[in-house]
């Protein structure tokens, strides 16, 4: 491992190697984004108008409501998802969404991983390491 | 996890594949969250509108309702939150037949199961709020947050898969606010302005909400003068959880866990502390109205009304006529409690619109606001306001005699 490798408390999932979309703001499905174009929609948040698809998603904090619980599910139906969340802090509805869609997610770092993740990289997303992490692969 | 005999044979598929799969589920959620083992639960309560699922989970809880009676039925009596429509008033709200169909065909999957179709967020104030030290999976952040905190319950935010997987298990994992270590405050608010109107309540929970950033936070809330009713501090809490995704709060001499503040704070812990007063909630307001001077529509819901509200609303409705849609929002025994007294009538003949068991963002929103051409919306629910800005809508923060003006005076607020 290298300086370019944060390590998670906790994650789920498989391992996922895609591009990051990085921002210092919060994460609720129902909240933020519109699901049906695939793109952040609420105007305040700092990835307004940029598509999540494919992406793995580098956000502050899970937020909102419960209905991402279902709503990754349905992202996921559809193939109009994120590859993975990474977050500094999940709650427990964004760890019941990814559980119930088989999705990906690592969770809860030492240091701001907001800050620690250059928007645009390639990394990867490995969840079921014993100690699940991220990794910077190119800038 | 910890298992019992009885968990482990739920585990090898013992009692049918649904228990299976939630105890699965929950063996997940728990080990990521880090429980121990799993709590008995008295209620389940399941957010679960068709907005959220979508066609896929629709048919995923079709296959569930389809197994043999006794490998689908839940456990514990369960509840839901609103619908994504009210049948008797899709039409007016242009909704889309593919909606109602999709509604219909989830109301079957979870009847099938057992469940009882309440329909509601405000189940707290209208079927059988729990007692305190009472462990439940409740759905709706509201509803969390308010049996939390007012009651003194114990749950977390369960989602509808989980709170579902509650019901068919009849427990859930012990982590969080089941936890008496994980309710200890972890910051302190003073307030020095102590709300009236609700669109106050609910900006003072809106600021809080964003001191505390993210779920693991419990404010402690002093200085609060006086004991609130159960609306003001339903909208309090409503957008504490919202803006926040908090899910507990000690409000101290006023809910049950704080008569002291030796209750909610540990011996040595670090109190963050913060001051929120007029000012603030001022600002909060402002920010909501500042480029906004006339509104689509008007929306009462988020959470659903009290029939205190309705009345309210009815009130300042008399002998005046609404020239833009002014949508009301309840639970089905309070839409039929304000039938009977006469409240819906009043309201419907000054031109508003009362609906049930439906909330107005859970409902289509993006879909409606096309429909219809909505786009600016006042509301005095502050969790409105900060939800419906993801589908589309410019929202204005009012109080409810600014929201019921506006609604008469085509659409122009402050006039």
């Amino acid at each position: 491992m290298t300086a370019n490798t944060f390590f998670a408390k906790a994650g789920m999932g498989q391992k996922t190697t895609a591009t990051a979309l990085v921002a210092k703001d919060g994460f609720s499905a129902r909240y933020d984004l519109d699901r049906l174009r695939g793109v952040f929609s609420r105007a305040e948040h700092k990835l307004a108008g940029q598509s999540y698809v494919g992406r793995v998603l580098v956000l502050d904090a899970a937020k909102g409501g419960v209905a991402t619980a279902w709503m990754l599910h349905e992202m996921k139906a559809r193939g109009v998802m994120p590859a993975a969340l990474v977050l500094n802090a999940a709650n427990p509805i964004m760890v019941q969404g990814v559980a119930f869609a088989d999705f990906t997610m690592i969770s809860d770092f030492d240091l701001d991983i907001t800050q620690a993740i250059p928007n645009g990289a390639m990394v990867e997303v490995e969840p079921s390491a014993e100690r699940p992490f991220i990794r910077v692969l190119a800038e | 996890m910890r298992l019992t005999d009885q968990e482990q044979a739920m585990r090898a598929g013992e009692l049918g594949p649904a228990v299976q799969w939630a105890i699965e589920h929950q063996i997940k959620v728990g080990e990521y969250l880090g429980a121990a083992d799993f709590v008995a639960v008295s209620q389940a309560h399941i957010m679960a509108d068709t907005e959220s699922l979508g066609t896929a989970g629709v048919e995923w809880l079709e296959r569930v309702a389809s197994l043999p009676w006794e490998q689908r039925q839940v456990r514990i009596p369960t509840i839901t939150d609103p619908r994504g429509t009210d049948f008797a008033a899709a039409h007016r709200l242009k909704q889309q037949p593919w909606m109602l169909e999709l509604e219909r065909r989830a109301i079957n999957a979870f009847e099938a199961l057992g469940i009882l179709m309440t329909n509601t967020c405000i189940n707290y104030q209208t079927i059988m709020p729990p007692l305190f030290g009472e462990h439940v999976a409740y759905g709706d952040t509201g509803v969390v947050i308010y049996c939390n905190s007012v009651c003194g319950a114990r749950s977390n935010f369960e989602g509808g898969p989980s709170a579902l997987s509650a019901a068919l298990t009849g427990r859930t994992p012990r982590y969080g606010y089941h936890l008496a270590e994980r309710r200890r405050a972890s910051l302190l608010i003073e307030v020095t302005f102590t709300p009236r109107a609700l669109d106050e309540w609910g900006a003072l929970g809106g600021i809080i909400g964003r001191l505390a950033g993210d779920y693991w936070q419990v404010p402690a809330i002093a200085g609060v003068d006086r004991i609130p009713s159960s609306d003001e501090i339903k909208h309090f809490g409503a957008a504490l959880a919202s803006y926040g995704s908090v899910a507990l709060f000690h409000m101290m001499g006023i809910t049950p866990e704080a008569q002291r503040e030796s209750d909610v704070f540990g011996p040595n812990a670090a109190r963050p502390a913060h001051s929120v007063g007029e000012a603030e909630i001022r600002a909060f307001q402002k920010s909501y109205t500042d480029e906004i001077d006339c509104v689509d529509l008007v929306v009462f819901s988020a959470p659903q009304l009290s029939l205190l509200e309705l009345q309210q609303v009815a009130a300042l409705l008399d002998g005046r006529r609404a020239t833009i849609p002014l949508l009301v929002v309840t639970s089905p025994p309070v839409k039929a409690d304000a039938d009977r007294l006469g409240l819906s009538s009043r309201i419907e003949t000054a031109g508003g619109t009362v609906l049930s068991g439906m909330c107005f963002y859970q409902s289509y929103a993006r879909e409606m606001a096309e429909a219809n051409g909505w786009h600016r919306l006042a509301t005095n629910s502050a969790k409105l306001t900060n939800i419906i800005g993801g589908y589309g809508y410019k929202p204005a923060l009012l109080s409810m005699e600014a929201c019921v003006a506006a609604a008469c005076n085509d659409g122009r607020i402050g006039q």
